[in-house]
């Protein structure tokens, strides 16, 4: 799998097929087994702590309900990065958070608790202190999950928009196929741990591949079956064939 | 059959408790090893003071009010047999600064403050916020864990002081003003009994070391706790239980090296 600077894409595949375990091994949270993750020229798991960390400064994880520090206000979790790995002025971080909370469209929300925002707002705040230190790879866990359809868009928008303005790669992994085909570049397919299909979203929806055809319909039974493997089901229901 | 996995299931939990006594020693040493930061962020630690020692006032003054006016009660029917009631104010004085300060102060704050940090910790890992700080490339060891540590261990000794001071307040409003022991000699004996170095220095020497057990407990459990509901519970629970029992054992250990003769 490559994901080139500049790039949103999408990593689509069934729960538990390993899209989650492969942001944590892009992150150097785990020690891949077989193969090797490489980001800016350095293989990631024959870093030490110190290089991890380095490394981890370049990047940036948005967490799947958003990962706010409750015990902090909107304005403290922006906030956050930059007063842990900045000598900025208090002035200064003022300026940038205020930037970033604007770019996310919560300004107002800034001095309010996490556990005064909607789902939405939250994901949105999330996404501001992802992109707090204007990290050169953005990786995006289930942004969409649980969010009605205008927080979906906006999500969706905002995500594509602060790739493009920050010049960052950002990976994606999702089950959301309708909103992510509207905004990434590229897409991989996985199911069992292995890459099952790939392209860009417009050969994507014209596939013939029928893992991808049941993926991006959304239909019951095909490759992936409906019924979860298991004994005989006369023999279950104690029935003579 | 039955023996065999009965043997087996003992010899399992032996061999994951001494593992678990191993992470937890593992997870002290990182603690001290990352407390540097701590101290050059001194707010962070004061923030944890006010939630750990802060809140915990209330519950170690009402206590320690009503441990001392049970234990005036108390040791002036015990005293009286033998004509020395005069003696109620060393008695007192002694009993908490020496044993009932530290310990009930430590179990207390086991309950108060250790649950809360146990619960609050797990929470922050089943809510990703741990993983979200070493994502952020901030170790959570220097910045969640090591701030609560040393707020423990400065607030527990003066938890158990304060327990203790308000304890013989307790005693002397039960046995000066209440039952009519003469007020000077209550006053005078503990004067005179109670010794600054021996009484005062070992009592405090116990509620440092409470307070840096109960800490660890309580942190180390939130931080091991699985990232579930009843995950969480759980190691609330343990911390409570853990603590305490440790406190107990530990307090009689060192009641048996600093006052065995005395």
């Amino acid at each position: 799998m490559t994901f080139p600077k500049g790039k949103l894409v999408a990593i689509m595949g069934l729960s538990g097929c390993g899209k989650t375990t492969l942001l944590r091994h892009i992150g150097g949270a785990l020690k891949p087994t077989k193969g090797y993750v490489k980001m800016d020229g350095q293989v990631m798991h024959d870093l030490d702590r110190q290089g991890l960390y380095a490394m981890r400064r370049k990047m940036g994880m948005l967490f799947q309900f958003g990962a706010l520090f409750t015990d902090m206000s909107v304005y403290d979790n922006v906030a956050f990065q930059m007063r842990e790995h900045t000598d900025l002025s208090e002035d200064l971080i003022h300026s940038l958070v205020m930037m970033k909370l604007h770019a996310v469209g919560l300004r107002g929300a800034q001095d309010m608790m996490p556990s005064e925002l909607s789902g939405g707002m939250a994901r949105r705040v999330a996404l501001a202190r992802t992109v707090a230190l204007d990290p050169m790879l953005i990786m995006y866990d289930e942004p969409f999950a649980g969010l009605d359809p205008i927080s979906l868009t906006v999500i969706g928008d905002l995500i594509r928009r602060l790739n493009d303005a920050l010049g960052a790669t950002s990976i994606i992994v999702t089950h959301d196929i309708q909103e992510s085909l509207k905004i990434v570049d590229y897409v991989y397919f996985m199911a069992g741990g292995v890459i099952r299909a790939e392209g860009t979203p417009d050969e994507l929806r014209a596939s013939k591949n029928d893992f991808v055809r049941q993926f991006v319909h959304g239909e019951m039974d095909g490759p992936v079956p409906f019924h979860y493997p298991g004994a005989d089901y006369h023999q279950d229901l104690n029935l003579r064939t | 059959m039955a023996v065999q996995s009965t043997i087996r299931a003992i010899g399992h939990q032996i061999v994951n408790t001494v593992w678990r006594i191993g992470v937890a020693a593992r997870f002290f040493f990182l603690t001290l090893l990352y407390s540097g930061n701590s101290f050059r962020r001194f707010h962070l630690i004061i923030k944890e003071l006010f939630s750990s020692g802060v809140m915990s006032l209330i519950i170690i003054i009402v206590a320690g009010l009503f441990v001392g006016m049970v234990l005036g009660l108390q040791g002036y029917e015990t005293l009286k047999r033998y004509g020395s009631e005069s003696a109620l104010g060393v008695m007192v004085a002694l009993g908490l600064v020496r044993e009932l300060g530290p310990v009930m102060a430590a179990l207390l704050f086991a309950s108060r403050a250790g649950s809360a940090m146990t619960a609050e910790i797990g929470l922050m890992k089943a809510t990703e916020q741990i993983s979200a700080m070493e994502m952020m490339a901030v170790n959570p060891i220097a910045r969640i864990v090591a701030p609560r540590f040393w707020a423990g261990v400065i607030s527990m000794p003066l938890l158990a002081a304060l327990f203790s001071a308000v304890g013989i307040f307790g005693g002397y409003l039960v046995g000066v003003v209440q039952i009519g022991v003469d007020e000077g000699s209550f006053w005078s004996q503990m004067q005179a009994a109670v010794d600054f170095r021996e009484d005062i220095m070992n009592g405090a020497i116990k509620s440092l070391v409470f307070g840096v057990v109960v800490t660890v407990i309580a942190l180390f459990e939130g931080f091991d706790a699985p990232p579930t509901a009843e995950g969480v519970s759980g190691a609330t629970t343990r911390t409570v239980v853990t603590s305490s029992l440790a406190i107990l054992m530990l307090d009689f250990v060192l009641t048996a090296i600093m006052f065995r003769g005395a």
